[in-house]
């Protein structure tokens, strides 16, 4: 099996939230909730730069291991998943997320946030693919229609890689090998305690 | 012959300024060129801001959605946070709790229960009135029940949700959830009240030495070191729950108020630290008050219950309580047990 991941080429990265929007329309995401969003650092300064961030579907992930309900799971495509009927909206996931992925539909206090939400890399979640039931909750399960997430697949740049880490990272060794720069793989030494070699 | 040679000059200034032009311009070429083929060179790099981040620090930017707070790029401390909340904590609680366990059984084989030594004499004084037991009982059951659903957060997963099943867990966490935001309310006016009402008799002496010296006598039967209104050992345990209730109830708000907490995630991760340590080692304390004040002491519970005492336990535990008690308020305070107080 692949293991699936992201990668921002933050050297190509336009920040034209293309991949932001598609993401909100392809699940229909409600307001509020940004399960992808582009940072700028430096903004307006030399070597600006943009990253397309989500959940970077870490390996151990943070968010599953202090889950105190144990509502998350691993794909066999390394796609970290959870349910939204067993969560309790405690936050403690958003409190272990290196990458702020976890979403809230309420902002409120007493720990009322809701069930939390998240990028799914467009796998749904652990209800049968493809049903009404699945999509009403997590989005569209692209994956079981044999698709890549759409946030990289709108990517104008193709900036934001999604797929196999291994092919996903060779693509970029390659790209940075021939133009002889680039930014490093965000989020990669956080997420899959691995950095690609440049 | 001026005009010649002031145009001979110019002529010859425009040569310099032409030549030191060509001189220069390839130079300027090169650097424009140099600037193309390499545009990152003071490109950010993922590697430097991580190796630059101090603990505690996040990798900021500027972000167009409305949701400020999603312009955070990376908080790595997450992951410690994370190790604390699954490894150090646990094992905290652990060694505090099954370790107060095993002290008190220890303790209990050898020592048994204490008994009181001249028996009970059949008269009862008032230890604590109808206020003072409303107190105690207040910050006691929102206590056990902070406590309980607190403890589930942190072993439910482990200990409570392989026997009951995923879906029967998550309701009962949700309510746990619910118990423990609400009922923390009713334990910080417990922790005011008890502080309001008891600290008068809980200020160090140096009769708290003296009965620390000795152990409160709980090592040898017979052995009562004097003590006012509350001994040393009670003392200890009254500024633990006040100390402790009060550090207990500024961590919880923040916890209970994320959104007001100025310091972001960081601010929200080291306030839910000091309230997981502490809350072990407060169960531990309330543990040993609990033995001491039920199965470990004969005709302790009684103060809490009836709020009457038996007068030679008084005598006994409190021996210089009970003489002010006395000279105070004459026989006024003694009743034969088990017969209820007329009202005043």
């Amino acid at each position: 099996m692949a293991r699936m991941k992201f990668l921002c080429d933050s050297d190509r990265c336009i920040e034209c939230n293309a991949c932001v929007t598609a993401c909100k329309n392809e699940h229909e995401v409600p307001w509020g909730i940004n399960r992808r969003r582009v940072v700028t650092l430096n903004d307006g300064l030399p070597g600006e730069r943009s990253v397309s961030m989500a959940c970077m579907h870490c390996t151990d992930a943070p968010c599953a291991s202090v889950c105190p309900v144990n509502c998350f799971y691993t794909t066999a495509d390394g796609v970290v998943l959870h349910s939204k009927d067993l969560c309790i909206g405690c936050g403690y996931c958003f409190y272990a997320c290196p990458f702020g992925a976890p979403q809230y539909p309420k902002v409120g206090n007493f720990g009322s946030r809701g069930k939390m939400d998240k990028c799914t890399y467009c796998a749904g979640g652990p209800e049968d693919d493809r049903t009404a039931a699945e999509y009403s909750k997590y989005g569209r399960n692209r994956l079981a229609e044999g698709k890549l997430p759409l946030c990289a697949e709108m990517c104008s740049t193709k900036a934001l890689l999604a797929g196999d880490g291994d092919i996903i990272a060779q693509i970029y060794k390659e790209r940075v090998a021939k133009r002889g720069y680039g930014s490093g793989a965000w989020g990669w030494k956080v997420a899959y305690k691995d950095t690609i070699a440049l | 012959m001026v005009h010649t040679i002031l145009r001979a000059a110019r002529l010859i200034g425009f040569m310099l300024v032409v030549a030191l032009g060509l001189a220069l311009q390839p130079q300027t070429a090169a650097a424009q060129q140099g600037a193309q083929v390499n545009p990152t060179a003071q490109s950010l790099k993922e590697a430097d801001l991580l190796k630059a981040l101090k603990s505690g620090e996040t990798i900021n930017g500027r972000i167009t959605i409305p949701d400020r707070k999603a312009a955070n790029l990376m908080q790595p401390e997450g992951q410690a946070w994370s190790a604390f909340k699954t490894g150090t904590l646990p094992r905290i609680g652990a060694i505090a709790i099954l370790g107060m366990l095993v002290l008190l059984c220890v303790f209990y084989a050898i020592r048994g229960r204490i008994m009181i030594d001249s028996g009970r004499s059949g008269q009862v004084i008032e230890r604590f009135n109808a206020l003072d037991r409303f107190v105690h009982w207040l910050t006691a059951f929102s206590f056990m029940l902070l406590a309980l659903s607190g403890l589930n957060i942190t072993f439910g997963r482990s200990l409570v949700l392989p026997l009951v099943g995923a879906e029967a867990f998550t309701s009962l966490s949700l309510f746990g959830k619910l118990v423990h935001n609400y009922v923390g309310f009713a334990f910080m006016l417990g922790v005011a009240l008890t502080l309001v009402v008891w600290v008068k008799d809980n200020l160090p002496s140096s009769l708290d030495v003296q009965w620390l010296a000795r152990f409160g006598g709980l090592w040898h039967k017979g052995d009562h070191p004097p003590a006012r209104r509350f001994n040393a050992g009670q003392k200890g345990i009254f500024w633990s729950v006040v100390v402790g209730g009060v550090l207990m109830s500024i961590s919880g708000l923040h916890l209970l108020f994320p959104n007001s907490v100025d310091g972001g995630v960081a601010e929200i991760q080291t306030q839910s630290m000091i309230h997981g340590i502490l809350a072990m080692v407060m169960v531990a304390i309330i543990l040993a008050h609990i033995y001491i004040g039920s199965v470990g002491m004969e005709g302790a519970k009684e103060a809490m219950t009836t709020g009457e005492v038996d007068l030679n336990w008084a005598k006994e535990h409190h021996s210089l309580w009970v003489e002010e008690e006395l000279k105070a308020k004459g026989g006024k305070v003694l009743h034969p047990a088990g017969q209820v107080a007329p009202a005043e």
